[in-house]
């Protein structure tokens, strides 16, 4: 297996079209730090001026806002949707592509069996998926850290706003970038069951992206018959759940808590929601392509 | 002899279609054998059912004595093949594809004797060559490599030479005579080449419409002595009234399109010449077609093709 993982992972980054979705990260990531950089008062002003009727900021306090750390917050809020698009090419490409080649008769013909196929295929295509978001971390994370420096996190919310400490954000971002791993492998996993009805890799790429974009507005839309009945069940509703990691718990006082999650059983929920999606995504593969006569 | 390739009422069905109906044959070990049939008979599909990428309808499969479902990679690792046309990764070297695919079949092979499989089929030299600059032909090569890389006991090949130019057709058939008589394999080879067939094949089945027409030694199934010529003269109707009239109205077989067919032995063929310019007929052309493929069309299209000589 172990061999066969590597074959795969040779393949995926011996293409020039894996590094597109490396590049496209790291365009953005470097287009909006530079303009951060430049005119970040701009941006925090636009940002605070929902808030600005109750609060009065000083200019000390707007500068201490603009640091490492918002950056990145600014930059996974608008990457987190784009890249189910990027994970979409190569998890689309993993079984269609090989009938479009013409290389999945033969590779089948060898002593592998469709299982074990499969699985090596999705391991790879999960760590394609991985390598993007350790691409985006350090770009965005450690790249934002470098350029503009740390201080405590100011997070936006509808209720107002919420500070956390300088110290209590890195391990924050950890968990959250762990979280995007798995709200992203289910955007793999959906690529991934497509690809095995298809015989060319563009058809999955723009069903999958299809589907993303349907239930991400049927989740954000605010139809009460749609909060209970649709809504919990979709796996875009929780893709977004990484952003619990920086709503924290407040005291009597209103004094954020320290290493505090506001609703961590919320965020565990929609994690296990996703992995659900995973197994039934990658199962309903498996046992279809097991099934299914190598006609190409 | 042991059988290599056992197929026991074979049958797989398309919906409503029986591709492959109720098919049986046995393939022997050290054979060359010869898979024949028109585009649409079931050739491919059956040769898919033996690499398990089809499942079969009904039937029983045993490839060196074990029944093919249940031990399927122990199998697979003593075959090798070429299915239709050999399609490889385009974006990686004819080495780098033939490292990768000699990986999935399980076997460790040298960098040496990856670069003597390229050798041998004529590609060491574009070894290090991205597959989206090879030619057809060299793809087909490649492929044959490709197929003998985990020294497999049986091979099979699906239309081995198209794509290839004359002399790649003489390379691969004497590659295949070659490892049929020297390294001892049994070979499964599909091909609408029936004059190659006819060159390189021990045994043969023709199938059609996923049926078996006929199954044999290829030198019990026909006389290679006997062929049909083929008779083309200046005056097709004046030759004919003067063979209807000579002695060599026995060998008369017919006429097809704008020449007259006799039949005869080989041997026959300088006496019946000599005769023909005796007779003061003015010949343009005479040759013979290959008796496999005329009886190849006889069972197949159940004529031969040829109007009935009259008279």
């Amino acid at each position: 297996m172990w061999k066969l993982l590597q074959i795969e992972l040779f393949k995926i980054f011996k293409r020039p079209r894996t590094y597109i979705a490396f590049g496209a990260i790291a365009a953005i990531v470097f287009l909006i730090q530079i303009a951060l950089k430049y005119d970040g008062k701009s941006y925090i002003d636009l940002l605070l001026s929902n808030l600005s009727g109750s609060f009065e900021f000083s200019d000390e306090f707007k500068g201490k806002l603009l640091n490492g750390y918002l950056i990145c917050f600014i930059i996974l809020n608008t990457l987190l949707i784009q890249m189910p698009l990027l994970v979409a090419l190569i998890s689309g490409d993993a079984i269609a592509g090989e009938a479009n080649m013409g290389t999945l008769r033969l590779s089948l013909t060898k002593p592998i069996s469709r299982t074990e196929y499969m699985l090596v295929k999705f391991a790879a295509s999960i760590i394609y998926t991985l390598a993007l978001l350790l691409c985006m971390a350090a770009l965005a994370l450690f790249g934002s850290m470098l350029i503009f420096g740390t201080n405590d996190m100011v997070v936006m919310r509808s209720e107002g706003i919420e500070q956390i400490k300088n110290f209590d954000v890195l391990w924050r971002y950890f968990a959250a970038f762990g979280f995007a791993a798995v709200a992203l492998t289910t955007v793999s996993a959906l690529a991934f069951l497509l690809s095995v009805f298809a015989e060319n890799s563009i058809g999955p790429i723009i069903a999958t992206m299809s589907i993303v974009i349907v239930f991400t507005i049927l989740s954000e839309m605010n139809i009460p018959i749609y909060d209970q009945t649709i809504k919990p069940y979709l796996f875009t509703s929780h893709m977004v759940a990484w952003k619990g990691f920086f709503y924290v718990k407040a005291d009597a006082e209103g004094t954020t808590i320290n290493g505090s999650i506001e609703n961590f059983p919320a965020v565990m929920r929609s994690l296990g929601i996703l992995l659900v999606y995973i197994v039934l995504f990658f199962g309903s593969a498996v046992w279809v392509f097991k099934k299914k006569d190598i006609l190409t | 002899m042991n059988a290599i390739i056992e197929v026991k009422n074979l049958t797989k069905k398309f919906r409503d279609i029986k591709a492959v109906d109720n098919l049986s044959f046995t393939v022997e070990a050290g054979q060359v054998y010869g898979f024949l049939g028109q585009n649409g008979a079931g050739k491919s599909t059956t040769i898919r059912m033996l690499l398990t990428l089809i499942t079969p309808t009904s039937g029983e499969i045993e490839l060196f004595g074990m029944n093919l479902s249940k031990h399927r990679k122990e199998i697979l690792r003593q075959v090798g093949a070429i299915i239709e046309r050999p399609d490889f990764y385009k974006y990686l070297t004819a080495l780098e594809n033939l490292r990768l695919f000699a990986s999935m079949s399980g076997v460790k092979v040298s960098e040496k004797k990856l670069m003597e499989q390229l050798d041998m089929v004529g590609l060491a030299e574009r070894a290090n060559s991205k597959v989206k600059t090879y030619s057809q032909g060299m793809k087909q090569r490649l492929g044959i490599a490709t197929a003998l890389v985990n020294d497999p006991g049986l091979i099979i090949l699906d239309e081995p030479t198209n794509g290839l130019d004359p002399q790649g057709i003489a390379d691969v058939r004497n590659l295949i005579l070659l490892l049929s008589k020297e390294k001892k394999k049994t070979l499964l080879i599909s091909s609408h080449l029936l004059s190659e067939m006819e060159l390189i094949a021990d045994s043969m089945i023709i199938i059609d419409k996923g049926k078996k027409l006929v199954e044999g030694r290829v030198n019990e199934l026909f006389d290679p002595s006997e062929t049909i010529v083929e008779l083309k003269t200046t005056d097709d109707a004046a030759t004919f009234e003067k063979l209807q009239q000579s002695s060599l109205k026995i060998f008369m077989h017919g006429k097809r399109n704008d020449c007259l067919l006799l039949k005869l032995h080989r041997n026959e063929v300088p006496s019946v010449m000599k005769e023909l310019v005796q007779m003061d007929v003015n010949v343009v052309s005479l040759h013979s077609k290959h008796s496999l493929e005329d009886y190849f069309l006889s069972l197949t299209t159940g004529s031969t093709h040829v109007e009935a000589a009259t008279n």
